[in-house]
């Protein structure tokens, strides 16, 4: 009895300090991500693209100053994500929940977004079932499924193939991706001649890759992290004499990030990959944002997750503008349903039945411009939503 | 150190040994402080309890028995899991899955132990690390059991006793976490305080002369371990219970690691050190990552080493000379 | 099928011999010194960030960049060894464990702040890119380069440990230290200099293993796992240990992914436990 009168007291105090924050006429948002420790460039690449949009549009909506709390997770860890999320709301009184770099942390802290009923915006974290796990919840990022089911009918209708083995990390999203890369070519007519799954150890994918040369396929799919996973695995694939054009690469874009193709060289020409956003697409307000990036970033480029933040940013902007400042959950879920917008990635849309994002898939190519290698746009399949969102 | 008398009594010594100290008092007193002082730091107070509980675990082996361990998330990340998944057969009430889960854990400990009581030095060291390597890559390709680095999906805990809920605040969980991690003290100490925690600390100093007085330290080292994992599974049921989330962080080398950092940092072989170094490590955690939440291992790690060239016995092993030097 | 076991046989070779020069330093430090140096890691990332850039902003060619890595983490290391780590010599293992995994805190914090978070890539020479064919198999160059490399350190070290008036010393110093100063030897600058020699074999292998696993300001910690393994199984104090240790690894590991892939994250850390509970000294180890 006692505890619970105690806790009632202390939620009423807590309530009167939100109040106060509100009353002081800020509004706080809480960033919850894995800002040290293996994933840490996922974070920052996260953060540049928050810090991009608040210095392009200033720090005050609908009359209301913007204050960012930053919290690290230090890795995949729920429990830690939890708790800095129950802090946030009642240690720091903050409004908002944002940010979300790893799959766990964002499904540790929905359930305090759910019973705080605060809004909660995933800024990266991939996995489709987030956002099903608290009606507060919106997307800015994407999911595995959404590109890689979409990629796997392209690679069979129009990417020439009608074969092919699927190698990912072991780890949940690798596993979604070969499963949803299985089902986008296989309904589409192809057939997966072979599935392997390569540990998170040390990356060295020269048994896999013989493996692979054994089952000699039109094409290999690959899904990896990105880090010091993508150029070894492409080294270890031109090894072996698996490159386009006698046997197809299809990947998710971590293959062919800039840093990873400078490592490759002209072993990564051809690499057929997907993405939601593309940096070197060329489009004016891309143009634009990549160029602000790099001037804010000793020139590193933006990729999907600073896209990702950006976006996350407007998305909050402008749902905050809808409801004229006001912090209340719903509303902001309510404002945020259905908005559509152009951003560096092309047109978005949240999608109102499911709150995750509608966009554009691009295939992209490496292909040399101007003596660089890079990413090249040559397909682009529109209007993408999340395959798996109410398929049970 | 020993007079005639106690030498001839020894149950007298030991009891005196066990017998509690004020500043014991002094110190369960404070852990009631974050109830009325610091009510928004309940969540991180009760992670420190969980942790404090793990690496008192890990103290039994490492400082009372002398076996060096890199792999003692293994038991944590399992009692987390079996308290997760016995939630998810459709039994949430926590208390019966706290004992359930410990219990879980110290028969697997009981398993490795036959391993572990054949080894010493590194080669100890590197099969726990490996065991415990093992388990996690496990419990990683296990996905259709565990979520896999998802994390368990679906943990629904019960209020304890049907009333208590698991609050935003905390205070179920910190009181929760506290009580069970008194109650593992107060066992811990009955256990290092008898005869046969004597002679644990027998085989930690001499190894060969265990046997040559007719001690079966294998047996001996063998229960410690058991008693040790059931506690470590006990400190992951509570964080599942209290956090309704279990990932496989939880038995990560990582993990692992941290904790034994934790216990060298408070001192080792006195239970008390492991919560004071929990609570420390924790704590200045929480603050510098606060504050820098991208460079704050910088000053961790710089703490790690000031304490080390200070207070070459952990701080608890510090304070205790400075306390000791004074008395006489 | 014989040349598919051929070509896994050199991979996994090629892969032993990478983790052979990340750990034949720590092989010095902890098996040699009987210091638990934790840091050794960081020591590895030191080196692997001096040819970075090195080879980056100075221009050098990646061979000359090798040597570079070497002495940068070898003169760090002494300046550590005299200042701090000569304290921990009789400060017991724990405290060894706590102050060097406080070091590779420090350490990778630091990297975080002046390099930033994202991978290092360097680029090779033509003639290590690539692959060289030979018997109609072809073989990634810089895989031959590794294995030839490690082989040379190899044959250095032991004939430098047991041949030398250097390596007699070290040898002497190690076993007894009252005994060696009796004798006249300066045990102070042999243990600096046996310590120098680990932490610089720690740089050259993190340059070395930039182009197969890239550089990150986690590698410190994230290879540390790996290096223990190597130098338990070896066996304690035995540079051939080590080898052949890193060797078995490898292929085991290569193999296991490639014949039985489902078991291929537990490989290695299975023949670890298996080794390590049959011998506990390790392959080679004396003590």
């Amino acid at each position: 009895m006692f505890a619970r009168i105690a806790a009632v007291l202390a939620l009423g105090v807590g309530l009167m300090w939100s109040a106060q924050a509100n009353a002081q006429d800020t509004i706080k948002i809480g960033l919850i991500m894995a800002y040290s420790g293996p994933f840490a460039d996922t974070a920052n690449q996260m953060q540049a693209g928050i810090d991009l949009y608040m210095q392009q549009h200033g720090d005050e909506v609908a009359g209301k100053k913007i204050e960012i709390i930053k919290k690290d997770t230090g890795g995949p860890k729920a429990d830690e994500a939890k708790r800095l999320a129950q802090e946030l709301i009642v240690r720091d009184g903050v409004d908002i929940l944002a940010g979300f770099t790893l799959t766990p942390e964002a499904l540790g802290a929905a359930a305090v977004a759910d019973q705080a009923k605060k809004f909660m915006v995933v800024m990266n974290a991939a996995t489709s079932i987030i956002t099903e796990k608290s009606p507060y919840i919106v997307r800015t990022s994407m999911t595995i499924p959404q590109l890689n089911t979409a990629f796997g009918k392209w690679a069979y209708e129009k990417g020439g193939v009608k074969q092919a083995y699927t190698l990912v990390a072991d780890y949940a999203p690798g596993v979604d991706a070969s499963t949803a890369f299985a089902k986008g070519f296989t309904d589409a007519g192809g057939t997966i001649v072979g599935a392997d799954k390569s540990p998170m150890g040390p990356p060295d994918f020269s048994a896999f890759v013989q493996r692979i040369k054994d089952a000699s396929p039109e094409a290999v799919f690959v899904f990896i992290p990105g880090g010091a996973q993508p150029p070894a695995l492409g080294k270890a694939l031109a090894e072996r004499g698996l490159t386009p054009p006698n046997t197809q690469i299809f990947a998710q874009g971590e293959l062919t990030f800039p840093e990873a193709i400078k490592s490759m060289g002209d072993t990564a020409k051809g690499i057929i990959t997907t993405f939601n956003y593309t940096m070197e697409r060329d489009d004016p307000i891309n143009n634009a944002f990549v160029k602000a990036y790099r001037d804010a970033n000793k020139g590193r480029s933006p990729d999907i997750y600073s896209v990702g933040g950006y976006d996350g940013m407007h998305l909050i902007y402008e749902a905050l503008k809808k409801t004229g400042g006001s912090t209340d959950a719903a509303a902001l879920v309510k404002a945020s349903e259905g908005m559509s917008w152009e951003s560096p990635r092309g047109k978005m849309v949240i999608d109102p039945e499911t709150r995750d994002v509608i966009q554009t898939v691009y295939i992209r190519k490496v292909e040399e411009v101007d003596g660089q290698l890079q990413n090249v746009v040559i397909d682009e399949i529109p209007d993408v939503k999340d395959p798996l969102h109410g398929a049970k | 150190m020993l007079n005639a008398r106690t030498a001839a009594d020894p149950h007298a010594w030991l009891r005196r040994q066990a017998r509690w100290s004020p500043w014991e008092v002094v110190f369960w007193l404070a852990t009631i402080i974050p109830f009325y002082f610091f009510p928004t730091y309940l969540t991180l107070a009760s992670q420190v309890a969980v942790t404090a509980l793990f690496a008192i675990s890990v103290d039994l082996v490492l400082g009372y028995a002398g076996i060096i361990t890199l792999g003692h998330a293994m038991f944590f990340g399992l009692g987390a899991y079996f308290a997760g998944l016995l939630t998810k057969t459709g039994w949430g009430e926590p208390l019966s899955g706290l004992v359930l889960a410990g219990l879980f854990a110290a028969l697997i400990g009981f398993l490795v132990s036959f391993i572990i009581v054949r080894v010493q030095h590194l080669a100890l060291l590197m099969i726990t690390l490996g065991l415990g390597l093992l388990t996690a890559e496990l419990a990683n390709s296990l996905g259709w059991l565990t979520g896999g680095t998802d994390g368990l999906q679906g943990v629904d805990v019960w209020p304890i006793f049907s009333r208590f809920e698991f609050d935003l605040w905390g205070y179920t969980a910190y009181a929760y976490a506290l009580i069970v991690l008194f109650i593992g003290v107060v066992a811990s100490q009955r256990i290092v305080h008898s005869s046969f925690g004597l002679s644990l600390r027998g085989v930690r100093e001499n190894l060969t002369r265990m046997p040559a007085i007719g001690s079966p330290y294998r047996r001996h080292l063998q229960i410690a371990y058991t008693i040790s994992a059931g506690l470590a599974g006990i400190a992951g049921a509570v964080l599942t219970q209290t956090t309704e989330t279990v990932s496989l962080d939880s038995l990560s080398f990582q993990r692992s690691a941290d904790v034994v950092v934790m216990l060298i940092l408070g001192g080792t072989g006195r239970l008390y050190g492991a919560i004071l170094g929990a609570a420390i490590f924790m704590i200045a955690r929480d603050q510098l990552s606060g504050m820098n939440p991208q460079y704050w291992y910088f000053w961790i790690g710089v703490l790690l080493m000031v304490v080390v060239l200070v207070v070459p016995n952990g701080i608890l092993g510090g304070l205790s000379r400075l306390v000791r030097g004074r008395g006489t | 099928m014989i040349g598919n076991l051929a070509i896994v046989l050199f991979d996994g070779l090629a892969f032993g011999m990478l983790l052979f020069v990340l750990s034949v330093g720590l092989s010095v430090t902890l098996g040699l010194m009987n210091f638990v140096n934790l840091a050794h890691g960081a020591f590895a990332m030191l080196g692997g960030y001096a040819t970075v850039v090195a080879t980056r902003e100075l221009g050098l060619p990646f061979l000359w960049s090798l040597p570079v890595a070497f002495i940068v983490a070898a003169l760090v290391s002494v300046a550590f060894e005299r200042t701090l780590f000569r304290r921990l010599y009789r400060a017991g293992e724990l405290n060894q464990v706590l102050f060097t995994i406080g070091l590779v805190f420090v350490a990778a914090a630091s990297a975080a702040y002046v390099f930033g978070t994202a991978q290092q890539p360097i680029e090779l020479p033509e003639f290590l890119r690539g692959v060289t064919e030979f018997a109609g198999f072809r073989f990634g160059s810089y895989r031959i380069f590794l294995i030839v490399v490690a082989l040379v350190i190899t044959g250095l070290l032991v004939l430098g440990l047991e041949y030398t008036r250097f390596g007699a010393q070290v040898r002497a110093a190690v076993d007894n230290q009252r005994a060696a100063q009796g004798l006249g030897i300066d045990v102070d600058s042999v243990f600096a200099m046996t310590f120098a020699l680990g932490s610089g074999l720690a740089g050259l292998g993190g340059a070395l293993a930039i182009e197969m696993v890239g550089l990150d300001p986690s590698f410190g910690f994230h290879y540390l796992v790996y290096m223990m393994i190597v130098v338990s199984v070896g066996g304690l104090g035995s540079i051939a240990g080590s080898f052949v240790a890193a060797s078995l690894l490898g292929v085991a590991d290569v193999a296991g992914k490639y014949f039985v892939p489902e078991l291929g994250a537990f490989m290695i850390y299975l023949v670890m436990v298996v080794i390590l509970f049959m011998r506990p000294q390790g392959l080679i180890g004396k003590r």
